[in-house]
């Protein structure tokens, strides 16, 4: 039993994010083909534009730029502090949050419009049934 | 359709109740404005009632419990942190459309020392706060205030002296909270919770409550315009697509639409605001709202701060209560209490705190989700 768990592969920690079974992992959007807004949850109808059955899968890069940020001293129990809460712009359209890693968690350090990119880590922690979860991250470009 | 007035209003003093229960704090807040109005429950045709945190207790009903049980028409609103000015709005809109011509209106709330709100999310997988940034509440208004420092350079000593501002307001509001002033170097060397926002920056969860009695022209008329106020405009919006609304709330674009729905319908304009009670959630969120309120130019709320314009004795004073920073922030009570405020600087009643030759003024609050309220009051 033990080794089937460990052999199962990761689960995306949120939809958006998808694992194919050869390949690296990346980012998947949906975009409305009637008015080009970009929507990270499933819908049948845009937001934007009202239209429905227009939705189609719209792959994210995996670069972008720091939109805007806050660094989080206090959150909720058991929450490892403090982290940079940031909001990503992403190459091509898409706006996703997630944390900024691998820089100090100062201001004089982070600077908005600075360019980022996705990395895919294995969550630091796992689900009540054991299951892994493979998370995004953001970090200043390379 | 009808003017609608308000006769009588008022709040309890926010704080701490951990000894009573939320009906009991509306039940009194309730009783306070009929008192105002020389009205009694008897009097009035419909109750409507705001409160988000118990939002299925029904609240309205239990209220009544404690007041008298009179079987009228109990409307129970939930709106986020825009709960109290849509459950007034229902009772405006009530007498607008000619269904009553005396309406009571009462926001609730019991929050105690709940500490951070905010993160909800999915349930599904694991735990997303700190994984995939902060959905805390100090953290999302930080993040919209770093979109205007990002665009105009906004500073954390401006976004603080928000802080500095409304604490020294609310020396002078003995139902404030806390009474106490905070100077910057106090403000910016607070525990950091989400930068910009120390806790200083950050409102105060406390209980509360306040009410209105609401009556229409004829009414008003009838029993005597004295000490009445004019709502001018009742305005309530939701979010309006944006591109990174989904991911970032913006507070914005609805704060936006209601202010100009509202100047219109109140035919006036911000340079009429004689004060302001504003949703001051975080420092951050009230540098915002001078711009999206018409208050200043874009990029030019930083400089307002510094140069005093809000400020009591300048221009346009926002948040003479204290705000919700210093005054407490009980998010059902919230809206009606910015109206009272207002209110009471019209009918000259605001003593100490009084903002001279006060004629119109502006109330706004924001539910992150996102809903706007704001109100145009004039002196009758
Ligand atoms: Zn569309």
């Amino acid at each position: 039993m033990a080794d089937d768990a460990a052999a199962k592969a990761p689960l995306p920690v949120v939809p958006y994010l998808k694992i194919p079974a050869d390949g690296a992992p990346f980012l998947e959007a949906r975009q409305c083909s009637g008015c080009g807004k970009i929507f990270l949850t499933e819908r049948n109808t845009c937001a934007h534009c009202g239209e429905s059955g227009l939705m189609q899968a719209k792959p994210l890069a995996d670069t972008g730029s720091l939109y805007v940020y806050s660094i989080v001293h206090r959150s909720f129990p058991g929450v490892a502090v403090p982290y940079v809460s940031a909001i990503v712009d992403l190459d091509g359209g898409g706006t996703v949050k997630g944390n900024l890693i691998n820089i100090d968690p100062d201001p004089e350090k982070i600077r908005m419009g600075m360019p980022v990119e996705v990395v895919y880590q294995i969550a630091p922690t796992k689900d009540a049934d054991g299951n892994e979860y493979l998370t995004y991250y953001f970090q200043p470009a390379a | 359709m009808s003017d609608v007035y308000v006769l009588g209003i008022d709040m309890i003093k926010f704080g701490r109740y951990p000894e009573k229960n939320v009906r009991q704090l509306g039940a009194e807040a309730a009783q306070l404005a009929l008192a105002d109005a020389n009205l009694t429950i008897h009097d009035m045709e419909a109750l409507y009632s705001g409160n988000l945190m118990q939002a299925g207790a029904m609240v309205g009903q239990g209220i009544l419990q404690e007041i008298g049980q009179t079987g009228i028409a109990v409307t129970n609103s939930a709106n986020a942190c825009a709960t109290g000015a849509t459950a007034f709005r229902e009772g405006w809109t009530a007498i607008k459309a000619g269904l009553y011509d005396l309406v009571l209106v009462v926001g609730s709330e019991q929050l105690g020392k709940m500490g951070l709100l905010g993160g909800g999310g999915s349930r599904k997988g694991i735990p997303k706060e700190g994984l995939l940034g902060s959905q805390t509440m100090p953290a999302v208004f930080a993040e919209a205030g770093q979109e205007h420092a990002r665009k105009y350079g906004t500073t954390f000593e401006q976004f603080a002296k928000v802080s500095v501002k409304n604490h020294q307001h609310s020396v002078k509001n003995p139902k404030s909270m806390y009474q106490k002033e905070t100077p910057l170097e106090m403000v910016m060397g607070a525990e950091m919770i989400a930068y910009p926002n120390t806790k200083l920056m950050c409102s105060v969860n406390v209980d509360g409550a306040a009410a209105a009695v609401l009556a229409s022209e004829k009414k008003a008329r009838e029993l005597g315009m004295g000490r009445a106020v004019r709502v001018k405009a009742s305005v309530l919006t939701s979010d309006p697509f944006t591109d990174r609304d989904l991911v970032m709330p913006d507070v914005n674009t609805c704060t936006r639409l209601a202010a100009k729905q509202a100047y219109e319908t109140a035919g006036v304009g911000p340079e009429d605001i004689d004060l302001v009670e504003l949703h001051d959630c975080f420092a951050t969120a009230e540098i915002l709202h001078y711009e999206n309120l018409g208050l200043c130019g874009d990029g030019e709320a930083g400089k307002l701060i510094d140069e005093g314009v809000t400020w009591h004795g300048g221009q346009t004073p926002v948040n003479v209560s204290g705000g919700l920073l210093s005054k407490g922030h009980p998010l059902g009570a919230t809206g009606v209490a910015n109206i009272y405020e207002v209110s009471t600087h019209l009918r000259g009643e605001a003593g100490a705190r009084q903002v001279e030759n006060a004629k119109v003024g502006l109330t706004h609050v924001i539910g992150l989700g996102s809903a706007c309220g704001i109100h145009i009051l004039e002196k009758a």
